[in-house]
């Protein structure tokens, strides 16, 4: 199979998803989780059976407790969201809950302002820090690779180009599941909080690898080239040559996560359920892109680079 | 071949060994090193206090912050938890405002309201003078505002000044009734303290720079009493009256012999999580583990066959290890965690499947079988290594930035990348290096190929 005769095929997918989530996240947002934007949550079990939502909104009325979303979970939970509560109003609550029959507490969660703050902070301080620190591991790791080509007579990709192309792969990586997020979000009240930003992270540190052992193999067919004074290979065909020999290890590597993944996802406890769709989501992405988004990027790049200098001269 | 062979089956030993203490640690119920689950598995409470140090020297922070944490400590204490755990947290550098809290958990507690109250029953004790001048001045202004509400206090004398005495001396309190010792009226129900030895100074230090002042006690932000000084005081002996009930009295001797709050604390957050869902999460999560780890292996022997099942042994031994970690370190295992593990099991594939498809490489290009796995793994190990890396930078982040129950998951795999390179190149090599392939025979290059090559 030529792969690389449809090499321009393959960003149309990418270039769907990455505007179609842009716009699902301008338009429709994220919603942060009470951890992120301060408030309560509180789930409960009734024993026997649960009374109709409305019976409970008309219960808790008279407590004045803002806005309270009562949102039916399992077969007899509750659970319901609002502001943050003092222990009397917690209290209250608990006793209007309690008059429709036996109830258990299964989960409450009470969160002041300034602790949801100083993670929303932190969040963007983590992730500034991934970035920052995976823009100098590609530059350290690829500090040699502009070098290569220097006898052939086209201008090779330079380092800094190699770290660019990684970088933008990493971007559509972690757009793809913000914008799922965002949709997710809209239709179904789904929320982002601090483990939403954790498989984030975490999808940044798995997709540079497998976009790194790529360009790894890259360098190393550019370097054997050289050696045996070969110029006849175009970059295009070195780039599809190192696609097709990694293309096993990138797929079977991503699939063997995937798998757990999957099995988080469907088997797995109800609390990491939405970090593991985001990591599934996000390992797809960047298995995807590393193969068919970053390699092709980097034939683009050199062609681009080569025609300029046509024109110029 | 047969130095070989030893060294396979003394890795299988060890691993075994690994594999028994785990075992024995989670069955056996007085295990020295049992599991440690956090309180989303385990169920049980956490809360979070913040306390206001606003007015304190930022230099004796640290120092009233361990005084809190004593007191509140031993106040839990009282509720018979089992293994509460009380501790200090700043807020982060990056924080807007720099905030001290209190964290306190309490493990198999889902009814909080009692702790909460108690906690809350902690009195906040302060002695402060009382400028007379400044007093009087703001009663004025007081009266003035009432009449033109516009004419605002400019030169404004807090009329009550800190002398730095509070609750963190105090050494103990008895109910005593008036009478028997001095003053008041006569049965009237008191609060007799002492301080430590450094309060007594100071209140020595107080009365002597101040005699004929007045030297008001705060409870709870609120003055009680506020009586004037004669003399010096030594001894670090006081009495608190303030009309109380006999109850009144009783109870807050009974509260002051705890330990007085150093500085004021407000509840912040709470979080509980009932046993029965924490139970099912960790039922859910094993499971998920479990089921997934089959497939996996599966997936693995179906498609690298002798490297495959090689590979799926060292996750075996791997998944032991980790566990054994967890036991030994320990680490509180979370939700999160436990998704940590299961990830870093699809993750320590990575190295082995690399290895493979490299000695696969090496066969290909017409090495024997011995010289093939040593290549193998010796030019997969640079890109095991390299892979390594942007885990543990995104690790070691992570673990800067999760609150206790994300700090799991970062821990986690970061130990999970560290096993997992010693679990793919030293277990992995020892176990293969010790079967002997003929890859000139058509069974020994099946077995050490992948896929649908034959």
């Amino acid at each position: 199979m030529d792969l690389k005769k449809y090499q321009n095929y393959f960003f149309i997918l990418p270039i769907i998803l990455v505007v179609v989530s842009l716009a699902a996240l301008f338009i429709f947002g994220l919603k942060p989780n009470i951890e992120l934007s301060g408030g309560s949550l509180l789930q409960v079990h009734y024993v026997e059976s649960r009374p109709e939502a409305e019976a409970v909104h008309e219960k808790i009325a008279p407590l004045d407790l803002g806005e309270v979303l009562v949102q039916p979970s399992g077969e007899n939970d509750y659970i319901l969201r609002q502001r943050a509560l003092t222990q009397e109003e917690k209290i209250s609550l608990d006793q209007a809950l309690a008059s429709f029959g036996p109830v258990e507490e299964e989960r409450y969660t009470s969160i002041g302002p300034s602790i949801g703050k100083e993670l929303v902070r932190k969040a963007w301080w983590a992730i500034s820090l991934v970035v920052l620190s995976i823009i100098i591991y590609i530059a350290f790791a690829f500090r040699h690779v502009g070098d290569i080509t220097s006898a052939s007579e086209r201008n090779s990709v330079r380092s800094w180009q190699y770290g660019v192309v990684a970088i933008i792969t990493l971007v559509h990586d972690i757009i793809i599941p913000l914008g799922l997020y965002a949709w997710l979000g809209y239709y179904t009240g789904a929320e982002v909080g601090t483990l939403f930003i954790v498989a984030l992270l975490t999808i940044l540190g798995i997709s540079i690898n497998d976009t790194i052992v790529i360009f790894d193999r890259i360098r190393e067919n550019l370097a054997i080239n050289e050696a045996k004074k070969n110029h006849h290979e175009s970059f295009a065909d070195v780039v599809w040559k190192s696609i097709t020999q990694t293309m096993a290890r990138s797929i079977n590597t991503s699939l063997t996560v995937i798998v757990m993944l999957l099995a988080l996802v469907f088997l797995g406890p109800e609390s990491t359920r939405g970090m593991a769709i985001t990591l599934t989501v996000g390992m797809v992405a960047g298995t995807y892109s590393s193969i068919f988004l970053a390699s092709p990027l980097l034939v683009l790049v050199e062609k681009y680079q080569n025609r300029s200098k046509t024109v110029k001269a | 071949m047969t130095v070989r062979v030893f060294y396979a089956l003394v890795t299988l030993a060890l691993s075994a060994a690994v594999a028994f203490f785990v075992y024995q640690n989670t069955i056996s119920p007085d295990a020295k090193y049992p599991f440690k689950f956090g309180l989303d598995l385990a169920g049980g409470s956490q809360l979070t206090y913040v306390a206001d140090v606003s007015k304190v020297n930022p230099a004796e922070v640290p120092e009233l912050m361990e005084v809190l944490r004593g007191v509140i400590e031993r106040r839990v204490n009282v509720f018979g938890v089992s293994e509460p755990l009380v501790q200090v947290e700043k807020s982060s550098v990056v924080a807007e405002t720099v905030e001290q809290r209190l964290i306190v958990e309490l493990p198999g507690v889902t009814d909080i309201d009692e702790a909460v109250k108690s906690i809350g029953e902690t009195p906040l004790l302060e002695f402060k003078l009382v400028d007379e001048e400044a007093l009087a001045a703001q009663a004025a202004i007081e009266s003035i505002n009432i009449e033109n509400a516009k004419i605002t206090n400019n030169n404004k004398t807090e009329p009550y000044i800190d002398t730095g005495l509070t609750g963190r001396y105090l050494q103990s309190a008895q109910l005593q009734f008036a009478g028997q010792t001095s003053g008041g009226l006569a049965n009237e129900p008191i609060v007799a303290i002492s301080f430590n030895e450094e309060g007594a100074e100071l209140f020595a230090e107080i009365t002597g720079n101040n005699p004929g002042e007045t030297l008001a006690i705060f409870l709870d932000g609120e003055i009680i009493s506020s009586p004037r000084i004669n003399e010096r005081i030594t001894g670090g002996q006081a009495i608190i009256s303030g009309g109380f009930t006999p109850e009144e009295a009783r109870s807050l001797a009974e509260n002051l012999s705890f330990g007085a709050l150093p500085v004021p604390i407000t509840l912040d957050s709470t979080e509980t999580i009932g046993s029965s869902l924490g139970e099912r999460a960790l039922r859910d999560g094993v499971y998920a583990g479990v089921v997934g780890f089959i497939i996996l292996s599966l997936f693995m022997i179906a498609w690298y066959r002798l490297t495959g099942l090689i590979a799926v042994i060292a996750l075996l031994i791997y998944v032991a290890v980790m566990l054994a970690l967890f036991q030994f370190i320990p680490v509180v295992l979370t939700a999160a965690g436990m998704a940590g593990l299961i990830l870093s099991i699809g993750l320590a594939v990575d190295a082995n499947v690399l290895i493979a498809e490299r000695i696969k490489e090496e066969l290909r290009s017409g090495k024997g079988n011995d010289e093939a796995i040593k290549e193998g793994f010796g030019r997969a190990w640079l890109a095991i290594r390299d892979a390594n890396v942007a885990h543990i930078i995104a690790g070691v982040i992570l673990f800067w930035f999760g609150t206790s129950l994300i700090k799991g998951f970062a821990l986690v795999l970061l130990i999970g990348v560290f096993v997992s390179m010693l679990s793919a190149i030293t277990i992995s090599r020892t176990l293969l290096r010790a079967i002997p392939v003929n890859t000139n025979s058509k069974i020994g290059r099946f077995l050490m190929s992948s896929g649908l090559a034959k």
